[in-house]
C-alpha cells in the first residue's frame, strides 16, 4: 500500500477548507510517494462528508463515525488514525495546521514513531519517499528546509492558505470505508467537555481568505467598526494588534502575530498598525499586504505590496464604499 | 530582604567588577546591581582597553578574556575636506609578548560580561536587569539602596557607586552636581564588520595586530573632539567623540556627524564594503583633574565615571582609571571593615590611593587640556585645513621651482597666522599635552 | 501537586535573525536570550497552584550551558529546584530526540502535572510538549488559556481557544498542559526572590546521568534533520500610495481588483 493519508478535518460537520489543501498537495506529491491518496473523517454524522472528499481527490475515504467522537479527542483520534497507518502501512500523514491538527500531528508522530514537520509552506518528496518539508522559524525571520531520514509514517501539518485546492473532475466511483476506534473512547482521560462558540468575527481569523486588522492607530475600540465595515464590505475576517488587544478593546482571540495567531490570507489589510516584527511574526507569509498608516516610515510599509500613506479615519470609510462599489457592479 | 551586604555596588561596567572582585577576594559579601540585561549589554566605549590593573588583578587574563587585538600601531592624522596628514608609530616591541603594549581593542558587550563573571567566581552576587532608583540615607550615612524591584531595599555597610558618567547616585549623595555642557563629550560608534583578511590587509596588519587611528579636523567638521577608527577581529569601531557644546554651538546630532565621517574619502576606504552590526551612543567626562569630585562621603564611593575619572588627552583612557579606581576602593573598604568603621574619615583612605596613584597624577598632568580645547578653537576648526593646505600647495608638481611654491606656501599660512603667533600657540599646545 | 515545567532558553523575539555562513543553523553572534514567552507562563501557572496547594515547582531544560541563566530566571521568580540536562550529544536533535531526554528525566520522579510553552519561539515546532505525553502516556490538553484544578477529584478541566469557540476539556491528572497567552499575566522577580535563586538547588545531568542510548537522541537520533536555512524571500515592496485619500483608495482598489486579482 504505502500510500498518502490527508486526515480531513471537520467541525460542525463541515471538512475544513485546509483539508481540500492537503488532499490537492497529497495528489501533487502521489507519483514520488507512490500508493494510494486516502483521507480518514471522524467525527458523529459525518458521513455526508466522506462523500464529497472522492471529489476532492481522495481516492478512499475511511469513516469512523460515533457518538463519542462528536467532540475532538487528541487521543481517540490519534488511535484511530494510528491504528489505520499502520493498517495501510502509510508512508506520509497530512494535515492543516489548525488548532485541531497542531494538536493531533504531534501526537500521531510521536505514537507511530515517525517525524514531524509543522505549519509546512512547502512538500516535496525525495530519493525514496523522503519528506523535505518547508517551514518558518523563527516567526518567519528564516525559512528552514527540513528533510525526513526516515520514510514511513512521517507526519506534516500544512499552513492554512497557502497551499492551492484543485477539484478532481474524474468520476471515480465512492470508495468509503468505515473503520472503528481500537480504543474505549467512553473512558479517555481526557475528553472535551463543552464547546463554547466565541462572539469573535464571523469567519474565523487563521482560515480566512481576507483579514482586516487594526492597531493603535484606531485610537479607541469605539472607533474599530471602521475596521469591522470594511471586513463585512470585504467579506472578510477581523484582527488586531497586540496593542489594541493589550488596551482591551478585543479580545485575545483576535491577536495577529508571535503570541497570537498565524495567519496567511490571500489580502491581510493593516489599519494603524505599525509593522512590529512581532506582529510581523503572525501575517508575513500572506500573499498580499496592504497597509493604511499615516507615518510613511512605518515599517509595515516594508513588507507591504501595497499602502496608503494617510489617516485610517479618512481612508477606512471611503475604502469602505469604494470596494462595496466594486462587489456590486 | 533582612540579610545586610558589606558592600553593594552599583553598576557592572569595568570600574565595579573590579571593586567587587577584590572585595569578594577579600572575603567579603558584595552585590553588584547592574541594569542592562546583561554587564555590558548597553556599554559601549571606543575600543582600546588599557590593562595594567586589569593585569594585577587577573595575571595572564590575555588568555581567556575576550579582547579583540593588541595594538601595535598607533596613527594620529588631520583631515580636510580633500587631504591627509598623519603620523603615524608602530613598534615592534609592542608585538612581543603578552601583555604587549598593555592596550587591546575590545567590545564592550563580550569583555563586560566575562570581567563580571570573574568576581560572581570569585564569590560576588551580581544582579541583572535591575536598576537602582534611590539610596537609603540614615542618620546622614548611606547605608542601602532602593533597586526597582519588588522587595527592593538592600542594606550594606559601604555602596560604591560605578554607575558611569550619569552616576545618579553621585547626585543624591550630594557629591556632584550636573556637570556642564563643557565637560562631557558625546559620542557615536558603529560596529561594522569585515572579513579578518580585509581588515589585516587594508590595515597591514598580522595575525593578533590592531592598530589604533584618531583623526581631528574635518573627520568631526571642526568640531571639539575626533573620530577614531579601532580594528577588532573581525570588525572596525568607527566612530566619533566631540564636546556636548560644540554640537550645540554647531547644530549638529552626533549620528549625521558619525555619517559625515563615514563619507570622508579617507575614512570610505577603510570600511568600503562592511556591513553595520551595532550602533551606540555614550557620554564621556572630559572634564579632567579640575572636575573631579570629592569621591567619598559617610557609607558612599564614587568610582570610574561617576568620579569623572577620564584620561581624555590622546588616549580616551577611562577603563583603566575605573579599574584602578575601583581596586582603590576596594582596598580603603576592606580596611574600613578591619575596623569596622565607615565614616568619611575612614573612606576618605580611597582618596589618598587614588591622589598617590597614576590615576590622579595623569589626570593633572592633562589638567588643561579642557580648558585649553575650549579656547583654542582655531585648532579645531582652521588650523588643520590652513596646515594641509600649505602641504597641498608644497608637495604640488608643476613648472614652477620648488623654492618659489615652498615661499607662496609660507606666505599663504602667515595671512592666516603670524610667526609669533604661531609659536606661541603652538608652545601652549606643547605644554598642555606634553 | 508536585509540578515540572519545561523551558526552553531562545533568542529574544526582537532579535535580528540570520543563518551562519554555513546556512545550518543561524548566526548566534551578539544575541541576548530570554526563556521563551510561552514557557513563561507555565512557570506562573505552576506558582499560582504552589501559592494555593502545597506544592513543589522543579523546572526543567535541555540546553547548552548558557541555558543555566534561563533556570536561574525562573528560580528567582519562584521555582524550588531546577534540572539542567546537559551534553555535547545532544546537539543537532528533533523535536522527538528532545522530547526523549525530556520524558527520561521526567519519569525519574512522579509529577502530577508537567507544563510546556505551545511552542519554542526558535523553532517553531510547537511538538515538544505533546511528544512528551505521549512518550509518557499521559493525557494532555494543547495550547490552554484558562486551568481549573480540582485536586480532590484528581482532575482538572482546562480550556483552549480553537478556531471561533472554546474547548473545555476535562482531563485526568496526572497530565500534560502546554500554555498559550491569556492563561495569566507571569509576574517580576522579586529582589530576594533573585537572591534567593542563587542558593537554590540546580542539578546537571548528561545522558549518561539519564541513561538516554545516546544513538536515540542528538543528530544522529534524528528523524527530521535541519538540510538548510535560509533568509526567507525578501518581499518586494510595493506601491505605496501618498495622494489625497480619495484618489489614494482609487488607486489601491484598482490594483487590488486589476493587479493583485484579490477583489
Ligand atoms: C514577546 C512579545 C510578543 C509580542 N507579540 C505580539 C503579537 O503577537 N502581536 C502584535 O501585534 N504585537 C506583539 N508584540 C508587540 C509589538 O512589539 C508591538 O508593540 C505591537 O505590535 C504594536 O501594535 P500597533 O502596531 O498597533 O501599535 P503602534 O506600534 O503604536 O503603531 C500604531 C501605528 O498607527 C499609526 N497611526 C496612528 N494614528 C493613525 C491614523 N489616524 N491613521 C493611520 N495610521 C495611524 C501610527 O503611525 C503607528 O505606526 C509583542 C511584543 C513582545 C515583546
Ligand atoms: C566613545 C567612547 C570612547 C571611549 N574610548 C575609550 C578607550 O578607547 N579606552 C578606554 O579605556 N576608555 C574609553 N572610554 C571611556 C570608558 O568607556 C569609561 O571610562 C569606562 O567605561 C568607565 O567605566 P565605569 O565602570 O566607571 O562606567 P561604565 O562602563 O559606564 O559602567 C557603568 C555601569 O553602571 C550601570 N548603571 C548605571 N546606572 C545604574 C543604575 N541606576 N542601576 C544599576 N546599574 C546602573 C550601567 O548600565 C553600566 O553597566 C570611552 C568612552 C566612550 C563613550
Ligand atoms: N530543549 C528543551 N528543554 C526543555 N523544554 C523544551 C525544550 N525544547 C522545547 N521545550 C518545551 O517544549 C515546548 C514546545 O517546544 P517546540 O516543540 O520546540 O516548539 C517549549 O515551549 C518548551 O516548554
Amino acid at each position: 500500500m504505502a500510500g498518502t493519508l490527508v486526515f480531513s478535518e471537520q467541525r460542525e460537520g463541515k471538512v475544513k477548507r485546509v483539508a481540500l489543501e492537503a488532499l490537492t498537495a497529497a495528489r501533487t506529491l502521489q507519483s514520488k510517494v507512490g500508493g494510494e491518496v486516502a483521507a480518514v473523517i471522524i467525527g458523529d454524522q459525518v458521513a455526508d462528508e466522506a462523500k464529497g472528499l472522492t471529489a476532492a481527490g481522495a481516492e478512499k475515504v475511511y469513516l469512523a463515525e460515533d457518538p463519542f467522537l462528536h467532540y475532538y479527542s487528541s487521543e481517540g483520534y490519534a488511535s484511530i488514525i494510528a491504528d489505520l497507518a499502520k493498517k495501510l502501512d502509510t508512508r506520509l500523514i497530512l494535515m492543516g495546521a489548525t488548532m485541531m491538527g497542531k494538536d493531533l500531528g504531534p501526537k500521531l508522530a510521536a505514537r507511530l514513531g515517525g517525524p514531524f514537520a509543522g505549519d509546512c509552506v512547502g512538500l516535496e518528496i525525495v530519493d525514496e519517499g523522503m519528506l523535505v518539508a518547508h517551514r518558518p522559524i523563527y516567526g518567519g525571520k528564516i525559512m528552514s528546509t527540513v528533510k525526513s531520514r526516515q520514510s514511513g509514517f512521517q507526519v506534516a501539518t500544512i499552513r492554512p492558505n497557502v497551499f492551492p485546492v484543485e477539484k478532481q473532475t474524474s468520476e471515480n466511483t465512492i470508495r468509503i470505508e468505515r473503520i472503528t476506534s481500537p480504543c474505549d473512547l467512553s473512558s479517555l482521560l481526557a475528553q472535551v467537555q463543552e464547546v463554547v462558540a466565541t462572539a469573535s468575527s464571523k469567519v474565523e481569523l487563521t482560515e480566512a481568505r481576507i483579514i482586516v486588522s487594526g492597531g493603535r492607530g484606531l485610537k479607541g475600540p469605539e472607533n474599530f467598526n471602521l475596521v469591522e465595515d470594511l471586513a463585512e464590505a470585504l467579506g472578510a475576517a477581523v484582527g488586531a494588534s497586540r496593542a489594541a488587544v493589550d488596551a482591551g478593546w478585543k479580545p485575545h482571540s483576535y491577536q495577529v502575530g508571535l503570541t497570537g495567531k498565524t495567519v496567511s490570507p490571500l489580502l491581510y489589510i493593516a489599519c494603524g498598525i505599525s509593522g512590529a516584527i512581532q506582529h510581523l511574526a503572525g501575517m508575513s507569509s500572506s500573499k498580499y499586504i496592504v497597509a493604511i498608516n499615516k507615518d510613511p516610515n512605518a515599517p509595515i510599509f516594508k513588507i507591504a505590496n501595497y499602502g496608503i500613506v494617510g489617516d485610517l479615519f479618512e481612508i477606512l470609510p471611503l475604502l469602505t464604499e469604494a470596494v462595496k462599489k466594486v462587489r456590486e457592479g | 530582604m533582612s540579610d545586610k551586604f558589606d558592600v553593594i555596588i552599583v553598576g557592572a561596567g569595568p570600574a565595579g567588577s573590579a571593586a567587587a572582585l577584590t572585595l569578594a577576594r577579600a572575603g567579603l559579601s558584595v552585590v553588584v546591581f547592574e541594569r542592562g540585561a546583561f554587564p555590558g549589554a548597553k556599554n559601549m566605549f571606543g575600543g582600546v582597553l588599557y590593562t595594567p590593573i586589569l593585569n594585577k588583578l587577573i595575571p595572564k587574563f590575555w588568555e581567556e578574556a575576550p579582547i579583540e587585538r593588541h595594538i601595535v600601531k598607533r596613527r594620529f592624522s588631520l583631515l580636510s575636506s580633500k587631504s591627509e596628514a598623519a603620523f603615524e608609530f608602530r613598534c615592534e616591541d609592542y608585538n612581543e609578548k603578552p601583555p604587549f603594549n598593555q592596550s587591546f581593542s575590545a567590545l564592550r558587550a563580550r569583555f563586560d560580561p566575562w570581567f563580571s563573571k570573574k568576581a560572581e567566581e570569585a564569590g560576588a552576587m551580581v544582579i541583572p536587569e535591575t536598576v537602582v532608583d534611590d539610596l537609603i540615607v540614615k542618620n546622614g550615612r548611606v547605608c542601602g539602596v532602593k533597586a526597582r524591584r519588588e522587595g527592593g531595599e538592600v542594606l550594606a555597610d559601604v555602596v560604591i557607586a560605578a554607575d558611569g558618567v550619569n552616576s545618579f547616585l553621585a547626585k543624591k549623595a550630594g557629591l556632584r552636581k550636573d556637570f556642564s555642557r563643557a565637560v562631557l563629550a558625546v559620542a557615536a560608534k558603529e560596529v561594522i564588520s569585515l572579513p579578518r583578511e580585509v581588515i589585516e590587509d587594508r590595515f597591514s596588519l598580522e595575525g593578533q595586530e590592531g592598530m589604533a587611528m584618531e583623526f581631528f579636523g574635518d573627520s568631526v567638521a571642526g568640531m571639539v573632539g575626533g573620530g577614531f577608527i579601532y580594528t577588532n577581529q573581525e570588525t572596525l569601531s568607527v566612530g566619533i567623540a566631540c564636546s556636548i557644546k560644540s554640537f550645540i554651538d554647531k547644530k549638529v546630532a552626533p549620528n549625521d556627524l558619525l555619517d559625515r565621517f563615514k563619507a570622508h574619502p579617507s575614512i570610505k576606504r577603510l570600511i568600503k564594503k562592511g556591513e553595520t552590526l551595532e550602533y551606540s551612543g555614550h557620554m564621556i567626562p572630559e572634564g579632567g583633574f579640575e572636575r573631579v569630585p570629592q569621591v567619598y562621603t559617610d557609607g558612599l564611593l564614587l568610582v570610574g565615571d561617576a568620579a569623572h575619572l577620564v584620561n581624555a588627552s590622546f588616549y580616551h583612557e577611562g577603563t583603566n582609571l575605573a579599574m584602578a579606581s575601583g581596586l582603590y576602593a576596594a582596598e580603603a573598604i576592606i580596611e574600613a571593615k578591619e575596623k569596622d568603621d565607615f565614616s568619611a574619615q575612614t573612606l576618605k583612605r580611597y582618596q589618598k590611593k587614588l591622589n598617590n596613584s597614576f590615576v590622579m597624577k595623569d589626570l593633572k598632568k592633562y589638567r588643561a587640556v579642557e580648558k585649553w580645547s575650549h579656547e583654542n578653537l582655531k585648532f579645531f576648526e582652521e588650523y588643520p585645513g590652513i596646515a594641509l593646505e600649505m602641504l597641498k600647495d608644497y608637495f604640488s608638481i608643476s613648472e614652477v621651482p620648488k623654492e618659489t611654491i615652498q615661499k607662496e606656501a609660507y606666505r599663504k599660512v602667515r595671512t592666516h597666522i603670524s610667526p609669533i603667533q604661531a609659536f606661541l600657540e603652538l608652545n601652549k599646545f606643547r605644554k598642555t599635552f606634553f | 501537586m508536585k509540578i515540572a515545567v519545561c523551558i526552553k532558553q531562545v533568542p529574544a523575539t526582537e532579535s535580528k535573525i540570520k543563518p551562519s555562513s554555513d546556512g545550518k543553523e543561524i548566526d548566534r553572534t551578539g544575541l541576548s536570550y530570554v526563556v521563551n514567552p510561552y514557557d513563561e507562563f507555565g512557570v506562573e501557572e505552576a506558582l499560582r497552584i504552589k501559592e494555593r496547594l502545597e506544592s513543589s515547582v522543579t523546572v526543567v531544560t535541555m540546553g547548552t550551558e548558557r541555558a543555566e541563566e534561563a533556570l536561574r530566571t525562573c528560580l528567582a521568580l519562584g521555582a524550588d529546584q531546577a534540572i539542567h540536562i546537559k551534553d555535547d550529544l545532544l546537539r543537532g536533535g528533533d523535536a522527538y530526540g528532545v522530547a526523549l531526554v525530556l520524558t527520561t528525566a521526567l519519569m525519574k520522579e512522579h509529577y502530577d502535572i508537567i507544563f510546556f510553552g505551545k511552542q519554542a519561539v526558535d523553532d517553531d515546532s510547537g511538538a515538544v510538549g505533546i511528544h512528551v505525553a505521549e512518550l509518557m502516556g499521559l493525557p494532555h490538553v494543547a495550547v490552554i488559556n484558562k486551568l481549573d484544578l480540582k485536586p480532590e477529584e484528581g482532575r482538572a478541566l482546562a480550556s483552549r481557544q480553537i478556531e471561533g469557540a472554546t474547548e473545555m476539556v476535562n482531563i485526568k491528572l496526572p497530565a500534560v498542559f502546554t500554555c498559550q497567552k491569556g492563561l495569566n499575566e507571569p509576574r517580576y522577580a522579586s529582589l530576594p526572590g533573585i537572591m534567593k535563586a542563587k542558593q537554590k538547588p540546580l542539578t546537571t545531568l548528561t545522558l549518561a546521568d539519564l541513561g538516554v542510548d545516546k544513538d536515540a537522541v542528538g543528530a544522529k537520533g534524528a528523524k527530521l534533520v535541519v538540510d538548510c536555512i535560509k533568509a526567507p524571500r525578501v518581499r518586494s515592496t510595493g506601491n505605496i500610495i501618498d495622494k489625497n485619500p480619495s484618489e489614494s483608495v482609487e488607486e489601491l482598489v484598482r490594483l487590488l481588483r486589476d493587479e493583485a486579482k484579490v477583489l
